[in-house]
């Protein structure tokens, strides 16, 4: 691999350093064209592969501590291959930890947020990169501005209003202030500027269509790719949203968070059923990321080009 | 597109043809259209605000007046039991505030987890960004490998962090011991705890980090590294005098992500000991979670309104610190570039 460089014609460039005199199996990394892309060596290789093993031990780890039994854990050295009772840690977590409605919750409420934040923020994003309005770069700048504004400031007064219309431990209650993202509302403006023709808008209402038929025919299909990655982002943010469910839902009725904060707090003592509920809730996002890995990572560096 | 309606919406002067009787009582062909050019106006003007306005109704319900009402709320007396039951206090939650002692170590364990959190896990991200840079086999896996910690929920990741930093059958302490070293409180000490707390940070968010440096540095031109080559700049000056001054806005803009990250830190500490008391002493109580226990253990709304406002000053103040900096620093490049 490392030795595998094309030699280029202008590979005559001096780019070597001194003292860095020709070891062989750092030519590849060193010696390419002026400017070309360096090429990886064996110190790359194995740097990022310690990077790698670092990242997901402890989600390894997870699964291998949830097939063992609380004093199997409480005995060094710990664990390093599975145990046998994965299936019965399971069903406890499922069953007593209440992670199975726990995991139905989450679905729901991340579906519902999800499909509402990418429809609004794809509506807001659209006029703020196309249309024409009064005070659109001031409220653009409001939306930017709520970017940064931390959840703590929003729950004394989101706890009054849910005790006054009887809401504690209802899904809704979760759910609607969730509904929208200033976040998504920015990306998906960053994103039509500049893959939105704006001739193809003119054409469509030449036309004769009205805007929504515009949006619904013209804006839609160009920004799928971008509403797709919003909505993966906005679904692994919605699964993992903490602060304000564990103040408006109990464990009667938990998100996976909230059920996994009733295992750290002491209600279920055994380390194994903690660890099974903790990798049940993990486990549909792993998924996720084993089929669209690759897309979410285009996705926050496409974000990131913009922010 | 092109559809039924679209004989009778396009050019006004197509419309008027030369056949039609004279323009004394209008056609009903014409007034269709005068109706249709009203309201494709009408429909114009109205659009946009009909576009954002979902946006701005849920913001303003569940965000900006939220965040108004709390500052109200800070300047009363609230329970918990009668959360709806409030009396004028004035500025006395603030006043208690400044004269307590919880508060202050709060403000200082958020300000140290945020530092010990925040500069490793960048420098890292860094360092990571450029080697993935390089050209090489396998980078989607690897970078997906090291986003994965992302997906991982903040509550999942500290209870296994948690297990992994047992005193007695923790994994580290098994392998500090391996290398000779003793086994350490991990659960108790500010420094200790601390440094366990951020690691659980830097893990989760490193990767995410990395991914956009390394789409910064995709960006950043070819050229300036050819030309910088053919001065003879090692791959290290490359690094040091063409990526990281690239790099800048870049950096800044995730020190103020990561910064204002640090600032609401909350779950971590909570789950890592499992009370929002933040250790025996409170070695690891951040504002967060010091607001979380005045409001939901103490039952105080009022007085964890006024940790929130104190919060929200604290996110003002990086803000306009972040300004200042991005003002200062685009001012030195345009200097340099005239």
């Amino acid at each position: 691999m490392t030795l595998s460089a094309p030699v280029t014609p202008e590979t005559t460039t001096p780019v070597l350093p001194p003292g860095d005199g020709g070891s062989p199996p750092r030519a590849g990394k060193r010696g390419g064209k002026a400017g070309k892309q360096l090429r990886a060596g064996w110190l790359t290789y194995t740097i990022l592969a310690i990077f790698t093993f670092g990242s997901l031990f402890p989600l390894v780890w997870t699964a291998i501590a949830a097939s063992h039994s609380n004093a199997r854990l409480a005995q060094s050295p710990p664990p390093f291959s599975f145990g046998d009772r994965l299936w019965h840690n399971l069903d406890q977590a499922w069953n007593t930890a209440n992670m199975g409605k726990a995991l139905f919750n989450t679905v729901f409420v991340a579906g519902a947020i999800t499909v509402s934040t990418v429809l609004f923020a794809t509506l807001a994003g659209f006029a703020f990169a196309k249309l024409r309005f009064r005070a659109k770069n001031l409220l653009l700048l409001l939306v930017i501005g709520t970017m940064m504004v931390p959840p703590q400031l929003s729950v004394v007064p989101l706890f009054m209003a849910i005790a006054e219309l009887g809401w504690t431990n209802h899904l809704q209650a979760v759910i609607l202030p969730m509904m929208v993202s200033a976040f998504g509302v920015f990306f998906m403006r960053q994103y039509l500027v500049q893959a939105l023709p704006t001739e193809l808008i003119e054409a469509a209402r030449m036309d004769g269509a009205n805007s929504l038929r515009v949006v619904w025919h013209v804006v839609f299909p160009v920004a799928r790719p971008a509403m797709a990655v919003l909505a993966m982002l906005t679904f692994v943010m919605a699964w993992n949203e903490f602060f304000w469910p564990i103040i408006a839902l109990t464990q009667q009725n938990p998100t996976v968070q909230v059920a996994l904060t009733g295992l750290g707090r002491g209600y279920v003592p055994d380390q194994g059923v903690i660890m099974a509920g903790a990798l049940l809730g993990t486990l549909p996002l792993l998924i996720a990321f084993a089929i669209f890995g690759k897309q979410i990572v285009g996705g926050i560096m496409q974000g990131a080009l913009k922010g | 597109m092109t559809t039924h309606d679209s004989s009778a919406a396009p050019p006004v002067e197509g419309g008027a043809a030369p056949g039609r009787p004279g323009r004394a009582t209008e056609s009903p062909e014409e007034r269709r259209q005068r109706r249709r050019s009203w309201r494709f106006r009408m429909d114009t003007k109205a659009s946009p605000y009909a576009f954002i306005a979902p946006f701005f109704l849920f913001f303003g319900a569940f965000g900006l007046f939220p965040l108004l009402f709390t500052g109200w709320a800070s300047l009363h007396r609230v329970r918990l039991a009668a959360p709806n039951d409030m009396e004028w206090a004035g500025l006395d939650n603030f006043a208690r505030l400044m004269s307590d002692e919880y508060f202050w170590n709060a403000l200082t364990n958020t300000f140290t987890i945020g530092v010990l959190a925040t500069v490793p896990q960048l420098a890292i991200a860094l360092g990571l960004a450029h080697l993935l840079n390089y050209k090489m086999r396998g980078s989607n896996f690897f970078r997906v490998a090291m986003l994965t910690p992302y997906a991982t929920s903040v509550a999942a990741a500290t209870l296994v962090f948690a297990m992994l930093y047992g005193r007695d059958y923790g994994m580290i302490n098994w392998a500090l011991d391996l290398v000779g070293i003793d086994a350490v409180d991990w659960k108790s000490g500010s420094l200790t705890t601390q440094f366990a707390i951020s690691t659980i940070v830097i893990w989760r968010w490193t990767g995410y980090n990395t991914l956009i440096y390394l789409a910064a540095m995709q960006a950043v031109p070819k050229d300036l590294y050819e030309s910088a080559a053919l001065d003879g700049a090692s791959p290290w000056k490359q690094f040091l005098h063409v990526t990281l001054p690239s790099l800048r806005p870049t950096i800044l803009f995730t020190v103020v992500v990561s910064t204002i990250g640090a600032t609401q830190l909350f779950g971590e500490p909570l789950l890592f000991g499992g009370s929002p008391s933040g250790g025996a002493q409170n070695e690891y109580q951040t504002l967060g979670l010091y607001m979380y226990e005045m409001g939901w253990t103490n039952f105080n709304l009022g007085r964890a309104s006024a940790i929130a406002w104190a919060m929200f000053l604290l996110l003002i103040i990086i803000g306009l610190v972040y300004w200042a900096v991005t003002k200062v620093a685009s001012r030195s490049t345009a200097g340099k570039g005239a």
